[in-house]
């Protein structure tokens, strides 16, 4: 079981990490705005995450945690 | 369970001022974790340049010095000269570095200087609008060539690790890519392998980052990435130009 914490604030919602996700657990968000206004990512399946931590390596922000 | 993956401490906890998708986050991120696993934290001195990375001292936990357009490469001469045991380094763009800073750059790796720059190489001057650089590729459209760099009008790319890699001064040229998790590990290796340079005292070290710009190529971070991967690394292949 892993557990990755999401930093919505310095989020920028540019999608880098959900694309680097081979289990498909990130989605943007596309109904509520972060203060800076952007989309930011939320983890749509919390279920299939393995804790490789490939979205925080991607992520240009430092927005992701990674526990595992 | 055990963090297996958080901020490092060599970076601060401002938000960085870069455009979504933009990969200098991903380079400012592994200087920083190399800097903290090397133990560099408070024996370091970075030099920022002019351009998009121009507030990298507000990132930075690290003492940071900026310098005049290009001239990166000549205060971090100095400052290492000063300092011989204090790590240093340059983090330029290629506006920064390829063009206006061109001379310094040479010349510091030419005489060999201790330090390691950091070269995000972009195909574009970012901060300044899109502008054509010495390292957009020819046909690549840009404010300045907007129908695309023409060779017989606006010149041909400079390769700059492969012109720094003839000269006798420097001792670990190396370039690298973030288009993916493998090839942002490869380049935090290289980056590692960099600063060991500097350290053990060899030479003049150089790690050329391929960096997409999002903004002003006109394409989604995801295909700015696809961009990079698939255009950049022709003219600009990746790989190692000189270790000794």
């Amino acid at each position: 079981m892993a557990k990755v914490t999401i930093n919505n604030e310095r989020c920028k919602g540019c999608g880098l990490c959900v694309s680097a996700c081979m289990k498909g657990v990130l989605e943007l968000s596309t109904e509520e705005t972060n203060k800076s206004g952007y989309f930011p990512v939320y983890q749509a399946r919390p279920d299939a995450c393995i804790g490789c931590a490939a979205c925080a390596v991607m992520c240009p922000d430092c927005v992701i945690e990674v526990e595992r | 369970m055990a963090k297996i993956f958080t901020k490092t401490k060599m970076l601060t906890d401002n938000v960085l001022h870069y455009c979504p998708g933009c990969t200098h986050g991903i380079a400012h991120r592994l200087v920083a974790e190399v800097l903290e696993e090397i133990g560099a934290e408070g024996n370091c001195i970075g030099v920022a340049p002019v351009g998009c990375a121009v507030f990298a001292y507000n990132y930075f936990n690290c003492d940071i010095q900026e310098a005049a357009h290009g001239r990166a490469p000549a205060v971090a001469t100095g400052i290492k000269r000063v300092h011989p045991d204090k790590i240093v380094f340059a983090y330029q763009g290629d506006g920064d570095l390829a063009s206006i800073g061109m001379a310094e750059t040479v010349h510091a790796a030419a005489r060999g200087e201790k330090f390691t720059t950091i070269f995000i190489n972009n195909s574009i001057y970012g901060m300044t609008g899109g502008q054509m650089a010495p390292t957009t590729l020819v046909g690549q459209k840009a404010t300045t060539c907007v129908y695309g760099r023409d060779p017989k009008f606006n010149g041909n790319p400079i390769r700059v690790s492969e012109m720094l890699a003839t000269l006798d001064g420097p001792s670990y040229i190396a370039r690298v890519a973030l288009y993916d998790v493998k090839h942002v590990t490869e380049a935090k290796k290289a980056i590692r392998k960099a600063f060991q340079h500097q350290i053990e005292g060899k030479g003049f070290s150089m790690v050329e980052i391929l960096s997409s710009c999002p903004t002003n190529w006109g394409l989604s971070p995801l295909a700015a990435l696809d961009w990079v991967k698939n255009e950049s690394t022709k003219t600009f292949p990746l790989g190692v130009f000189k270790e000794i």
